[in-house]
């Protein structure tokens, strides 16, 4: 059985995994890091985006043995403790959920387009925010949200 | 998921050995596609060699104005490359519609052409520019390597190393997508070059297709009023739940018309 070698949330992990084990599946079942979501078997829903070597991508949609000697960011390693990432305090802010299930994925989208957009307009947070679907909310909370902490992030330096 | 033999090659020598060791072998490339149909267990491969690690399929080169794409490079990468940027600013554009964030930054150029995705983008640029694809064996020009619905020209065990784009006088890409998938329920790449102009559809038919009555008009006249009266014939285009056929031949011309308007604009010659 193949093994994967990779950082989570800062902490080292080495483990056997089957070839045939999505990404997703070895933070949920194996890592027991639930904060990440199955939302969809199609790759679209994007509930399931985290971060591997700072860049957004869907985990549903990677084997867990191509991130061996990736970093990886999950919701879970946004901010220490009890504490919110200044993009998770917007959603919370500006309500920016309803049922909760897209959100852990639409803060990593989010919070990895504002650290390359700082200065994004409405129109690019709609158009950055296209592989996370959201079926409760009609977006607009979670766009202010995004707008709204894309600025915090900005001052926060 | 069925159980397979993963493998990681670190060159192309090592992908064609795998490949040719194994029973029923899979290059896996960007896996946007390719992952999700064997998670839904609609392929069932021996082995799946990772082209991941193969860093010479990587990058962008630019000689003269003709521009190679390592066939491994992310559609992200390509979107945001600046010789690509100047020389065929369409091309950044087409990479930077395609599917959403995550996808281009997994998503490859390779993987996206030898799929052959009759809603892809990438077949659209490849035929309208004219590009030459090369493989671990040779040579092949766009007008060749599209060969129907999936299909190619590439040959079992096959590997695309890098695709080649001229850089064209003016180009545009326009495309009415789907807005769940973002695949192009009809696409339109539009190239004109000193010897004249090519336009491919995407999307709505079973493969990316030339239209050469667009051409001629455009050959002409290089505008979007060139294109009055011209209807498209919906014989033989897809129809499905997104769209019918009679839709898609409408909006070809009206892909067409924004794509002529568009590089009108850019005036890069």
């Amino acid at each position: 059985m193949p093994v994967v070698s990779l950082t989570i949330n800062g902490t080292s992990v080495v483990k056997d995994v089957a070839a045939n084990t999505l990404l997703v599946q070895f933070i949920r079942d194996e890592l027991g890091l639930t904060g990440t979501h199955v939302g969809c078997d199609t790759s679209q829903c994007g509930a399931c985006a985290i971060h591997v070597n700072d860049m957004p991508v869907k985990s549903c949609t990677m084997l867990a043995v191509q991130a061996d000697g990736c970093k990886i960011t999950t919701i879970e390693g946004l901010a220490p403790d009890d504490n919110l990432h200044p993009m998770q305090q917007a959603f919370h802010e500006h309500h920016g959920l309803q049922c909760g299930f897209c959100t852990p994925g639409m803060v990593m989208t989010a919070v990895a387009f504002a650290k390359d957009n700082p200065d994004a307009t409405e129109q690019q947070v709609r158009r950055a925010l296209e592989g996370n679907l959201c079926r409760c909310t009609g977006y607009q909370n979670i766009i202010d949200a995004v707008l709204d902490g894309a600025k915090a992030m900005r001052e926060a330096g | 998921m069925y159980e397979f033999n993963y493998q990681n090659p670190a060159s192309v020598d090592a992908a064609l050995a795998a490949h040719q060791d194994a029973d029923d072998g899979l290059f896996l490339a960007g896996g946007q596609t390719i992952v999700t149909v064997m998670k839904q267990r609609l392929a069932m491969p021996s082995d799946v060699i990772d082209l991941n690690g193969i860093e010479d399929l990587r990058g962008i080169t630019t000689r003269d104005s003709v521009i190679s794409i390592g066939s491994m490079t992310t559609h992200a990468d390509v979107a945001a490359n600046a010789d690509v940027r100047r020389l065929i600013p369409a091309l950044s554009d087409l990479a930077g519609m395609i599917g959403d964030p995550h996808v281009r930054n997994r998503g490859t150029l390779g993987g996206s052409i030898a799929n052959n995705d009759p809603a892809a983008d990438y077949p659209a640029a490849v035929v309208a520019l004219g590009a030459t694809v090369h493989t671990n064996q040779r040579q092949i020009d766009a007008g060749d390597f599209f060969t129907n619905l999936f299909e190619t020209a590439l040959e079992e065990g096959e590997l695309i190393t890098k695709v080649d784009f001229p850089g064209p006088e003016k180009a545009s890409y326009e495309k009415i997508h789907n807005p769940a998938s973002r695949f192009a329920i009809v696409g339109a790449f539009i190239a004109k070059f000193r010897d004249g102009v090519r336009v491919a559809v995407t999307g709505a038919g079973p493969c990316v297709f030339r239209l050469s009555e667009i051409e001629d008009a455009l050959n002409a006249d290089f505008q979007a009023a060139a294109l009055d009266g011209i209807t498209v014939s919906s014989d033989r285009l897809n129809s499905d739940l997104h769209a019918s056929a009679q839709y898609r031949a409408q909006m070809i011309t009206v892909a067409a018309r924004r794509a002529v308007t568009k590089a009108g604009q850019g005036d890069r010659t």
